[in-house]
């Protein structure tokens, strides 16, 4: 659990961080969105005090964390940068190995746990003894995610770990972070400019914008209940694309026609994005999908027209 | 240059252990004084690049180290450090520093900020990402500042010789001051040789991959530590009084040969140059030297000239030698240069030498003094016709009769005049004329007899006197060179061997027989 209070970082008159407050629940996915400059890196390094703030206070786990010496607090928290920040002269092996051995773990279970991520980060056991150089940009970039996780710490630091990659790679890599049992149970906060992702991996998102917080919500709630013109203008472009992943058949369940079903088999599961749910029926011969809700068990047979036009119905409800 | 290639490997076999024992000395003193630059520039280098306000300043007195000339620094050092391994080893460390800090620094400061906010943020602190990230990622840089200082340093060592501190430069400055070719060679192809093979090997170490130069950083240490081993301190200090020689004095035979044969003088000796031997021995360093009986640093530095009481250091006359052709070149030259002759007794040239060197006059004042004093003065006409080039060594008699000339030139012909001065040894000098570099300069025939004809003592022991010897040498010169010897200016020159006035009072020494007595004495 991340709380933070009031937290300003003053650089001479810039005020890069002013004044933000905000919580991240356990298991719980915040991202911090915005433009450039506005304050997200600076947010996420005070929180592992690679930047001391000007005033306010950050909690982690109830513990404030000036209270804690500034190397300890760090090797409980996992970081990610945008260009991996590797040691170029260590192994695979040796880099993922650098935290446990600040720990000091003995050799068997670095090795253990070492092979364990090699596995859940589809990288293979042959890279473990080549150099990053000797990686390519997404192997890297799962090399530092296994550096970062191999302590198994409770909260996880992000700054924009995706950003250096192009973009299938980066399609890839983000599937496989949304799979990972790993980051599950884990407290993460993920920096990002990129509306896409932050909406694809956000359990809620901070819009900051010259080091304050516009709007923190869901992602359906920055959609549909906007808080001003700027988070309607940040979410302009894209926004017919970030609805149709931030809406659940869940969120629609009500509105769609009640079809009798053939069979609830094949049926997909409600917490499916109205994406999803596009891109399966799209695939299908019969251009239309099973889908069951979990809670009374119910399943309606949903065609592309049908999941259209509900959405749209639901677009104006919401959009008020 | 009669000496060809066939005797040079023979001089080398010939001299084989001195050969080795320098290039031994030599290597020592070059990783001595690089282990401690090392051990100095390395924590300097992570300071400067930690405080970077500080850089500047101590880059810039790194900077100003490596432009103090080599023969000065070493002067500055005598009060403080003496003679021998101390002072060599301390000016070749400030020689290396530059290179070591600069490149710490800039190693340092070029690692990738990302990888070292990755590291910090992995919970890291301050000495484990210097040992595990600065140092290992700027190692490539730091060994190219090694190897700079590396290469700097053999180049350096060879001065060391100047101060008594051994290696390569015994030949090599020997053989300047000796006429000897091959003595040069002999000195100066071990260490060029020196500097390519070190330079090669630490391009290697530098061009390992990654992983390998961890190795190669931990093995360092013990590789300098085992080169630096080599240096055997040659003892500067030992025995009851020590002598500082200069290498020409080593190598004539009416120098420390004499001593050994005539007088079977038995002293601690030092090689040494003349540009600071004067010094450490009013500083103490050392307590007998070689000089020349006119010196004006004999007065200067409070020393006395102990007898010859067994005539080994025969007197020999001073005059200029001018090339023939430029004899022809220059008709009215000759009666020019003469009208010097006959002027300058021992006194005098001791007196005007004095005020060079005790008094810190110019030696174009004392020299326009003197002129004017004997009115030989006239000022300087316009100059039409061509250059006449004046040469002369380093010291200040050389510079005193050099600036006389160009006045006489000046005043009573037409000529131009250009000098030459400082030209390091008489090898230098003698090279420049034979090569038309210059037309002419001062020498003694002492030098000619010993050091250019390199005379037998067979020869030698028929011109008893000071006049067989100038004859003989006029007339050697104009066969075998092309050179003429003008009339003898008047003064005589001859060795000497010199101590402080007080010890020599207070050790009742007044001749070179009582110094051998004392030394003897338990
Ligand atoms: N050390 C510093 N000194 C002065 N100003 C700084 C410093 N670090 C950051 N800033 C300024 O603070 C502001 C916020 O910077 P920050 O790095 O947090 O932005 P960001 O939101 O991460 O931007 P980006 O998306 O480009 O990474 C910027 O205007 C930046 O110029
Ligand atoms: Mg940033």
């Amino acid at each position: 659990m991340i709380k933070v209070e009031h937290l300003s970082k003053h650089y001479g008159k810039l005020h890069a961080v002013d004044g933000i407050s905000f919580e991240v629940n356990e298991g719980e996915n915040l991202i911090l969105l915005g433009t450039s400059g506005c304050g997200k890196t600076t947010t996420l390094k005070m929180l592992n005090r690679l930047i001391e703030p000007t005033s306010g206070k950050i909690f982690i786990n109830g513990r404030n964390i000036v209270e804690q010496q500034p190397e300890e607090l760090r090797r409980g928290i996992g970081y990610v940068l945008q260009d991996t920040g590797l040691f170029p002269h260590y192994t695979v092996a040796e880099n993922i190995a650098i935290v446990p051995n600040l720990l000091k773990w003995d050799k068997k279970r670095i090795a253990d746990r070492t092979f364990e991520l090699v596995e859940k980060l589809n990288l293979s056991r042959s890279h473990l003894k080549l150099y990053p150089a000797q990686l390519s940009g997404g192997q890297q970039q799962r090399v530092g995610l296994a550096r970062a996780l191999v302590a198994d710490p409770s909260v996880l630091l992000m700054d924009e770990p995706f950003g250096a990659l192009d973009p299938v790679t980066r399609f890839n890599i983000r599937q496989e972070f949304k799979d990972l049992d790993e980051l599950k149970r884990k407290t993460i906060i993920m920096v990002t400019h990129d509306v896409q992702e932050a909406f694809e991996l956000g359990d809620r998102i901070c819009l900051m914008d010259k080091g304050r917080i516009v709007q923190a919500g869901t992602p359906v709630e920055l959609l549909f209940k906007p808080a001003n013109d700027f988070v309607t203008g940040f979410l302009k472009e894209q926004r017919l694309l970030l609805e149709f992943k931030a809406v659940t058949l869940n969120d629609i369940w009500d509105l769609l026609p009640n079809i009798k079903t053939r069979s609830s088999k094949n049926a997909i599961n409600c917490n499916c994005t109205v994406w999803e749910t596009l891109k399966i029926i799209t695939s299908q011969k019969e251009n239309a999908v099973a889908a069951t809700n979990p809670i009374n068990k119910e399943t309606k047979t949903i065609t592309f027209t049908q999941l259209m036009s509900t959405f749209n119905q639901y677009q104006n409800s919401e959009a008020v | 240059m009669n000496e060809g290639q066939q005797s040079l490997f023979s001089f080398m076999r010939q001299e084989q252990d001195k050969l080795i024992s320098q290039t031994l000395t030599h290597i020592g003193l070059t990783f001595i004084s690089l282990i401690i630059a090392v051990a100095i520039g390395l924590p300097l280098g992570i300071l400067i690049a930690n405080k970077r306000k500080l850089s500047g300043t101590v880059l810039g007195i790194a900077g100003v180290f490596q432009t103090i000339p080599s023969i000065a620094l070493l002067g500055f050092l005598i009060p403080v450090l003496g003679i021998g391994a101390k002072p060599a080893i301390f000016a070749l460390l400030l020689y290396a520093l530059l290179p070591i800090i600069r490149n710490t620094y800039t190693g340092i400061i070029e690692v990738n900020p990302a990888i070292k906010e990755a590291a910090k943020a992995m919970g890291m602190g301050y000495w484990q990402i210097l040992f595990q990230v600065d140092i290992p990622l700027a190692m490539p840089v730091i060994l190219a500042g090694i190897r700079t200082a590396t290469v700097i340093n053999v180049g350096v060592a060879t001065l060391a010789s100047l101060i008594a501190a051994g290696g390569l430069g015994e030949f090599i400055f020997g053989g300047i001051s000796l006429n000897n070719t091959n003595m040069i060679l002999a000195g100066a192809i071990p260490a060029a040789l020196l500097a390519i093979i070190f330079d090669f090997l630490l391009s290697q170490v530098q061009h390992l991959n990654i992983k390998r130069v961890r190795d190669v950083t931990m093995a360092l240490p013990v590789i300098l530590l085992i080169f630096a081993g080599f240096y055997l301190i040659p003892s500067a200090y030992a025995g009851k009084l020590t002598a500082g020689f200069t290498p020409e004095f080593m190598g004539r035979r009416d120098g420390d040969l004499g001593l050994r044969d005539k007088y079977g003088l038995k002293i601690h000796t030092v090689v040494i140059s003349d540009a600071v031997m004067y010094k450490a021995a009013y500083e103490k360093h050392l307590d007998v030297i070689s000089g020349y009986s006119t010196d004006g640093r004999l007065k200067a530095y409070d020393l006395v000239v102990l007898q010859d009481d067994k005539g080994i250091f025969p007197p020999y006359y001073a005059a200029p030698i001018v090339s023939a052709e430029a004899l022809k070149k220059f008709p009215q030259l000759e009666s020019t240069l003469n009208m010097l002759s006959g002027h300058i007794t021992d006194s005098i040239m001791t007196e005007l030498n004095y005020r060079v060197d005790y008094l810190h006059q110019s030696p174009e004042k004392v020299a326009h003094d003197f002129l004017v004093d004997k009115g030989l003065f006239k000022p300087a006409t316009e100059a039409t016709g061509e250059t006449v080039r004046i040469g002369s060594k380093i010291f200040g008699e050389q510079y005193i009769l050099a600036e006389m000339y160009t006045m006489l030139i000046r005043g009573y012909t037409n000529y131009n005049v250009s000098t030459k001065t400082g030209l390091g040894g008489t090898k230098i000098c003698f090279e420049a004329l034979t090569n038309n570099q210059i037309d002419l300069y001062p020498e003694y025939t002492g030098t000619g007899l010993l050091v250019m004809l390199q005379a037998d003592k067979s020869i030698t022991d028929t011109l008893t006197d000071k006049d067989k010897v100038y004859n003989y040498v006029k007339q050697q010169f104009k066969t075998k060179y092309n050179i003429e010897w003008l009339k003898p200016i008047g003064f005589n020159n001859a060795y000497a061997l010199m101590m402080r006035k007080k010890q020599a009072n207070e050790l009742n020494i007044q001749t070179i027989s009582d110094l051998k007595r004392y030394l003897e004495s338990k």
